[in-house]
């Protein structure tokens, strides 16, 4: 372990690993952006004021709608024709949890994590079921207004609430890698895929010490 | 570099690694998808939670947990100016009739608490309506025997429905003017919407700036969209 630090305190600084491809990255921001715009497109189709207030409620249903669409073809078209072994890589890690996550996630913050710590997974696993909820019942709306046997009684209820909670995770999400002084070093491994080599050691010790991380 | 690649283990060789991820998803999904079929169960034991906190909070002036959302079909709603508004009441009647606000106002005022239901699934509770009722609204306007139904039609274009006559002399029907004590506000259909309580929101026209008398009812805007013509409040539109 010794001759672990020594490495790291040679490294700091200048050393940079790779966390994330271009098609993970690509994957996030599309979601992300994606995100927005049905949030603020479904909040003026929610609100009563701003649905008052904005009124062209055909044009925001269809800018709603077809966001969507657009979103699951974007979605499905990087990752057919992204880096596959990449995404592969990724649900299997998040599916795992091992005995440090299942501490961590207890509240033994400290654990050494992989690549993910146990709330990054979390927050992936739920983003990733919420989207799917989202998508089906979003569709559910759509076709029901069509077709009355898709209308089932909870759709409005399940889309409201969805939205209720992902604005409570995306705020933690945001305050996590925009504000909080250890973690928002994470953004870089977002946007430009590469974070230091020292931050990952003390963040994601496991993954650092994986011979992958350093191909 | 070797000696640290002897040392390292990949994550997924990690200690006692369950593979709770997907389980999770499914877990999460499979919830989601039964509140589809429950919601409606599920929304009223959660509504009895957190309608009185946003009550209290004022949460509800801003957030329709428990109150109303606008649904609208046009590009912008209908304006309501007293001075130029007019009703017509005409088709099978002895007397077409154009009435102003104000003699709108000078029919004999009902007055009834009733619930609200849209047909997407959501409820309104208590709402007091001010208005009309038919009878007295078309009697004046005489309308002949053979009329059976009246279409509403609405100045939010294309928007228009129908009820039959027979339908509009139910107990709580009216044409409303006033909702909660106050003008019925340009969001709810100012300054005259129909209420009808026994059926979906739909048929509930706001903005009714003409009725026209008719033999028989024939399909509105989310009719010929596929709802069910005759809106039975849980007995229609797949209920």
């Amino acid at each position: 372990m010794a001759t672990n630090e020594a490495y790291a305190r040679a490294a700091s600084n200048s050393r940079y690993v790779e966390r994330f491809t271009l098609t993970e990255r690509m994957l996030h921001w599309v979601h992300a952006s994606a995100f927005f715009v049905l949030l603020g497109s479904g909040l003026v189709l929610y609100l009563p004021s701003l649905s008052s207030a904005v009124a062209r409620r055909p044009l925001i249903k269809d800018i709603h709608f077809w966001t969507g669409i657009s979103w699951a073809g974007a979605i499905l078209l990087i990752t057919v024709l992204g880096n596959r072994r990449a995404v592969v890589r990724t649900i299997r890690e998040i599916d795992l949890f091992d005995r440090d996550d299942r501490r961590f996630l207890s509240g033994d913050i400290h654990r050494p994590q992989g690549r993910f710590n146990a709330g990054q997974k979390v927050n992936a696993i739920l983003t990733a079921a919420f989207a799917t909820l989202f998508f089906v019942s979003g569709l559910l709306l759509w076709y029901g207004e069509r077709d009355t046997r898709f209308r089932l009684g909870g759709t409005v209820y399940l889309h409201d609430t969805l939205m209720y909670i992902s604005i409570v995770i995306v705020l933690g999400h945001l305050y996590l890698s925009l504000i909080h002084p250890t973690t928002r070093h994470a953004l870089r491994g977002m946007t430009l895929g590469t974070v230091r080599e020292e931050w990952a050691q003390a963040h994601h010790a496991k993954w650092t010490a994986s011979p992958r991380s350093r191909k | 570099m070797h000696d640290r690649d002897q040392l390292s283990e990949s994550p997924r060789e990690n200690v006692g690694a369950r593979r709770l991820g997907r389980a999770g998803f499914l877990g999460v999904v499979g919830v989601g998808v039964a509140t589809l079929f429950y919601g409606k169960t599920i929304s009223r034991v959660t509504s009895g939670v957190i309608n009185p906190i946003s009550d209290a909070t004022g949460l509800t002036r801003i957030v329709p947990s428990s109150g109303w959302r606008i649904y609208t079909v046009a590009d912008s709603m209908p304006r309501f100016d007293p001075a130029t508004w007019r009703l017509q009441i005409d088709g099978l009647v002895e007397r077409p009739l154009e009435l102003s606000y104000e003699d709108l106002l000078a029919f004999p005022k009902a007055e009834q608490v009733s619930t609200f239901h849209c047909v997407t699934g959501w409820v309104v509770k208590g709402v007091s309506w001010g208005g009309v009722r038919f009878h007295d609204l078309l009697a004046s306007a005489r309308p002949r025997p053979e009329a059976a139904a009246l279409h509403l039609v609405s100045a939010e274009k294309p928007y228009d429905d129908y009820l039959t006559t027979r339908q509009v002399q139910l107990r709580d029907v009216m044409l409303a003017y006033e909702m909660n004590g106050k003008p019925l506000s340009r969001a709810h259909g100012a300054p005259a919407r129909v209420v009808i309580p026994e059926m979906y929101g739909y048929k509930n026209v706001k903005w009714v700036e003409r009725i026209e008398l008719i033999e028989k009812a024939g399909s509105g805007y989310w009719e010929q969209r596929g709802y069910d013509v005759d809106a039975w409040v849980g007995h229609s539109n797949g209920y």
